[in-house]
């Protein structure tokens, strides 16, 4: 029974948010240039696309669920495995609106130290997964 | 809501650029969203059961008092499995922390929360393979523990 009533809620805020995501999603496919993504994010395009995708997790919308399709899409569009794994951490770490929840409610010291500590540990790791599974993964 | 007016506006100003482009990525975005579909169900179903599973209090009794590196062991692992959107998570962390809960605590709650996703890793599964979610998710974890002990140290929480 509470189960239920928990999935109806679940599946109504889901409902709200999941058709728009992916609509926003197919339309930036649509608009964003393969060789745009490649200069900035692809192999050897240097340590400013991991600016780039740091910028690009903050501004994404929603939950891991949405974070994923978009990461995907940048890899299909030919960015590096490192820098698609530096997205996913990023959109995880510092998504704005999460922030601004977190920092209302935790208070700004708590924001502060999560970022100093996760953002290089994210851009860290990333270099090393990528480099590690690159030759290892299914062509995308 | 506001996110539903973004997409309207999104869709709008797109349509006034390209005709062409939009319906293109209309059509894709709705094929990928009928794509995730059947994964999304599986884990909407497999939440809302836990969630109902676990009764209310006993979250709150058994992260605050007692050993509190095992409390956040424990957010880590609620973190993992937990799917709920932040402005349920930081409210609730809110909460926590006026109940006495540590700061260490909930910074292993929050941050495996956003980063660590057992629940949805069949969809992570599905667009880069169990090799890639299996060590991403992994490096999230250790990741996450480390913010949880950064957090202890900041705010001197390490020591009893």
């Amino acid at each position: 029974m509470k189960t239920g009533r928990l999935l109806a809620k679940n599946l109504g805020e889901m409902a709200a948010i999941l058709p728009c995501a992916f609509i926003l999603i197919g339309l930036f496919e649509a608009w964003v240039k393969r060789e745009t993504v490649e200069k900035h994010l692809g192999e050897g395009a240097g340590w400013k696309s991991y600016l780039w995708v740091i910028l690009l997790g903050g501004i994404t919308l929603g939950p891991m669920l949405v974070a994923l399709p978009v990461a995907s899409a940048l890899w299909k569009k030919g960015a590096a495995l490192s820098v698609v794994t530096a997205y996913l951490g990023a959109s995880a770490v510092c998504r704005i609106p999460m922030t601004i929840f977190e920092a209302s409610y935790l208070g700004v010291p708590f924001t502060l130290v999560r970022y100093a500590t996760a953002i290089p540990l994210v851009l860290l790791s990333s270099v090393g997964v990528g480099r590690a599974l690159r030759d290892r993964m299914l062509p995308p | 809501m506001e996110f539903l007016l973004v997409t309207l506006a999104v869709i709008v100003l797109s349509f006034a650029a390209d005709k062409g482009k939009t319906l293109a990525g209309l059509k894709g975005g709705i094929r990928k969203f009928l794509n995730i579909l059947p994964a999304l169900m599986v884990m909407l179903i497999l939440a809302s059961l836990a969630l109902a599973l676990v009764p209310e209090d006993l979250i709150s009794r058994s992260l605050s008092g007692g050993n509190r590196y095992l409390a956040a062991l424990l957010g880590l692992a609620g973190g993992s499995l937990a799917v709920m959107p932040g402005f349920i998570a930081f409210p609730l962390g809110g909460i926590l922390r006026n109940q006495g809960v540590p700061y260490m605590v909930i910074a292993a709650f929050t941050s495996s929360l956003m980063m660590v996703g057992i629940l949805t890793f069949p969809v992570e599964k599905q667009f880069f393979g169990t090799r890639f979610a299996l060590v991403r998710n992994l490096v999230s974890l250790i990741i996450s523990a480390l913010v949880a002990l950064a957090m202890g140290l900041v705010f001197g929480e390490l020591l009893p």
